[in-house]
C-alpha cells in the first residue's frame, strides 16, 4: 500500500529524515516509536505534504501513485488520512460544514457523487456515536474550546467519516485519559482494522499499543529506522529505553 | 452658495491613507456632502447593506438619549471608496457598526468612523474586517471621543485584516480621546496572512485550497456581522460580501 524508499526531507534547511525506508501492506498496523526529535512528526507531515517540508531525495509510492507528486488535498482524496498531534482550531467554521466540504471534495476527486445533507448527517452521527462524542459538539467551530482529549476524539470521528485507506496517526494517544484512550483505540480498530486498510501509529507509549495491537514496531532515530520487530519490541523499549535498544 | 470647500489631502490625519490622486480629482461638492440623520430619544435606526457609491461618502448621525443606531456595510467597489461615519451618542444611547472592506486590483477602500460619546452611559461597538488582494489598500480609521461628562461609557473597537498576497496593504488607525475617568474603551487591531496552519489542516482532510480559502474568509468576515440578530439578514450580508469576493477572484483569474 505504501512504499517509502530512502526518504530524505528537510525543514527550514535542516535535514530531518535521512534515508528512511518503510513498506506498509494492506491489512497491517505499524507503530513508529522513537525519542523526541527523531523525525516522527516530520515523517507524518512530509507524507501529508505540509508546505515547508521538502523532500530532497527518495520516493514514496501510495497505492501505485507517486505520493510526493500530489497536492495535500489530492493525497487525502487518494485515501491518506493524517491525524494531527495538535489539531488546528478554526474559529467560525463548524465541524459539520468543514467535514461535509472535505468528504464531498474527496468524493469529487474520485469521481463519486456528493453526499446530500441528510446522508452526510447520518454518517456523521454514526461515527460520532462510535467515538462516544455528542453530535452537538460537531456543530461547534472546528476544535475551538475543545480539550486535548476531545480534539483527539474528534480527529477519529473525522477519520471515520472520511474512511481512508491509510491512516497516519501522530501521537493520537497524547492528552488522553485512560477511558478516552480505550474509546479512541477501539475507534481505530473499528474504523481501520480491515484487509484493505492500514495504519501507521506514531507514538511514545506502549499503552495505545495495548489496545491497537501493531503487527510491526519500528524505532526511528536520527531520521531513519534503526530497528524493526514485532509487538515485543515496543515492550522492550518501554522497559529498557531507546538508548539501550538502539545501541 | 458661494462657500469655499477645501479638498482634504493626505497630510490631513483623517485622510492619511486616502488615494491622493483620487482626492485631487474629487468633486469638491461631493467631499462636503453629508448624509445626516437624527434619531429622537428612544428611537432606533438601522442601515443594513447600503451599497457603496464607490466614492467618498460622509454620514452623520445624531442619536438622542436611549436611542439606537446600527450600521452594517460592505465596501467592495470603486477605485477610491471611503465611507465616513460620524455618530454622536446622547445619554444611554448605543451604536453598533459592522463593516467589511474588500480590496481588489489597485483600489483603496476605507471606513472612517468618529464616535462621540457626548453624554454618560452610552455604548458603542465596532467590528471591521478587511480582506485585501492584488495591490489594493484596505483601511480602518476609528476615532472614539469621550466627553468629560460621559462617565460609564462602554466603547469597543476591533479591526482585523487579511492580506491575500504580497503587495496588498492594510492600515489601521485607532484613536481614543478620553476626558472622562469612569470609562471602558477596548480596541484591537491585527493584520496578517490567511492562517496557513488551518489551510493545511483543511487540505489534509481533502479540502482543495480555493475552497479552504473561501471557508476561512467566510468565517473571518462573518465576525463583522455577528451582532445582527436575524440570522437570515446576517447570511445576506455575508453572501453579499462573498459574492463580491468571488467575483473579484474570478476576474483576477480570467
Amino acid at each position: 500500500m505504501l512504499q517509502i524508499d530512502n526518504l530524505h526531507a528537510t525543514v527550514a534547511d535542516n535535514a530531518i529524515l535521512k534515508g528512511l525506508s518503510l513498506t506498509i501492506n494492506a491489512g497491517e498496523v505499524h507503530a513508529i516509536m522513537g525519542p523526541n526529535g527523531a523525525g516522527k512528526s516530520t515523517l507524518g507531515y512530509t507524507l501529508g505534504g505540509r508546505p515547508g517540508y521538502a523532500v530532497t531525495q527518495g520516493s514514496a509510492t501510495f497505492l501505485g501513485q507517486d505520493l510526493l507528486e500530489l497536492e495535500p488535498h489530492e493525497r487525502a482524496a487518494a485515501g491518506l488520512f493524517l491525524g494531527f498531534q495538535y489539531p488546528v482550531e478554526i474559529p467560525g467554521v463548524s465541524f459539520v460544514q468543514f467535514l461535509r466540504e472535505a468528504a464531498n471534495s474527496q468524493r469529487k476527486g474520485r469521481g463519486e457523487e456528493p453526499l446530500s445533507g441528510g446522508e452526510f448527517l447520518k454518517l456523521a452521527k454514526e461515527k460520532a456515536a462510535l467515538l462516544k462524542m455528542d453530535m452537538d459538539m460537531l456543530k461547534r467551530s472546528v476544535n475551538v474550546g475543545f480539550s486535548g482529549g476531545e480534539k483527539k476524539r474528534a480527529e477519529m470521528v473525522q477519520m471515520g467519516i472520511l474512511d481512508p485507506r491509510l491512516a497516519i496517526l501522530d501521537e493520537t494517544d497524547s492528552g488522553l485519559d485512560i477511558d478516552a484512550l480505550r474509546v479512541v483505540g477501539e475507534g481505530i480498530n473499528t474504523i481501520m482494522r480491515s484487509p484493505d486498510k492500514a495504519v501507521l501509529l506514531i507514538t511514545h507509549y506502549q499503552r495505545l499499543l495495548d489496545v491497537v495491537q501493531p503487527d510491526f514496531v519500528h524505532v526511528l532515530a536520527g531520521g531513519r529506522i534503526v530497528r524493526s520487530g514485532g509487538p515485543d519490541l515496543a515492550r522492550q523499549l518501554e522497559e529498557e529505553g531507546y538508548e539501550a535498544v538502539t545501541a | 452658495m458661494n462657500q469655499t470647500v477645501t479638498i482634504p489631502t493626505t497630510r490631513d490625519e483623517a485622510w492619511r491613507y486616502a488615494d491622493s490622486a483620487a482626492l485631487a480629482a474629487a468633486d469638491p461638492g461631493a467631499v462636503d456632502e453629508w448624509r445626516t440623520f437624527k434619531i429622537e430619544p428612544g428611537g432606533t435606526l438601522r442601515h443594513l447593506g447600503e451599497p457603496t457609491t464607490g466614492g467618498i461618502e460622509r454620514w452623520r448621525i445624531d442619536v438622542g438619549a436611549g436611542g439606537c443606531y446600527a450600521h452594517f456595510a460592505v465596501l467592495d467597489a470603486g477605485d477610491y471608496a471611503r465611507r465616513e461615519i460620524e455618530v454622536t451618542l446622547g445619554e444611554g444611547a448605543s451604536f453598533e457598526f459592522g463593516g467589511v472592506v474588500l480590496g481588489t486590483g489597485e483600489a483603496t477602500r476605507e471606513f472612517v468612523t468618529r464616535v462621540i460619546h457626548a453624554e454618560p452611559g452610552a455604548m458603542s461597538k465596532q467590528v471591521v474586517r478587511a480582506v485585501a488582494a492584488d495591490r489594493s489598500v484596505a483601511n480602518f480609521l476609528g476615532r472614539i471621543e469621550v466627553a468629560r461628562d460621559a462617565q460609564q461609557t462602554d466603547a469597543a473597537q476591533n479591526f482585523r485584516a487579511i492580506l491575500l498576497n504580497d503587495g496588498a496593504t492594510a492600515n489601521a488607525k485607532p484613536e481614543l480621546e478620553i476626558f472622562a475617568d469612569d470609562v471602558k474603551c477596548a480596541h484591537g487591531a491585527a493584520i496578517g496572512a490567511l492562517d496557513e496552519a488551518a489551510a493545511f489542516y483543511m487540505a489534509a482532510r481533502g479540502v482543495p485550497p480555493e475552497e479552504a480559502r473561501a471557508l476561512l474568509i467566510r468565517a473571518f468576515i462573518a465576525d463583522a456581522f455577528g451582532s445582527i440578530e436575524d440570522t437570515r439578514e446576517q447570511e445576506t450580508m455575508i453572501s453579499q460580501a462573498l459574492a463580491s469576493y468571488d467575483h473579484a477572484r474570478l476576474r483576477a483569474h480570467v
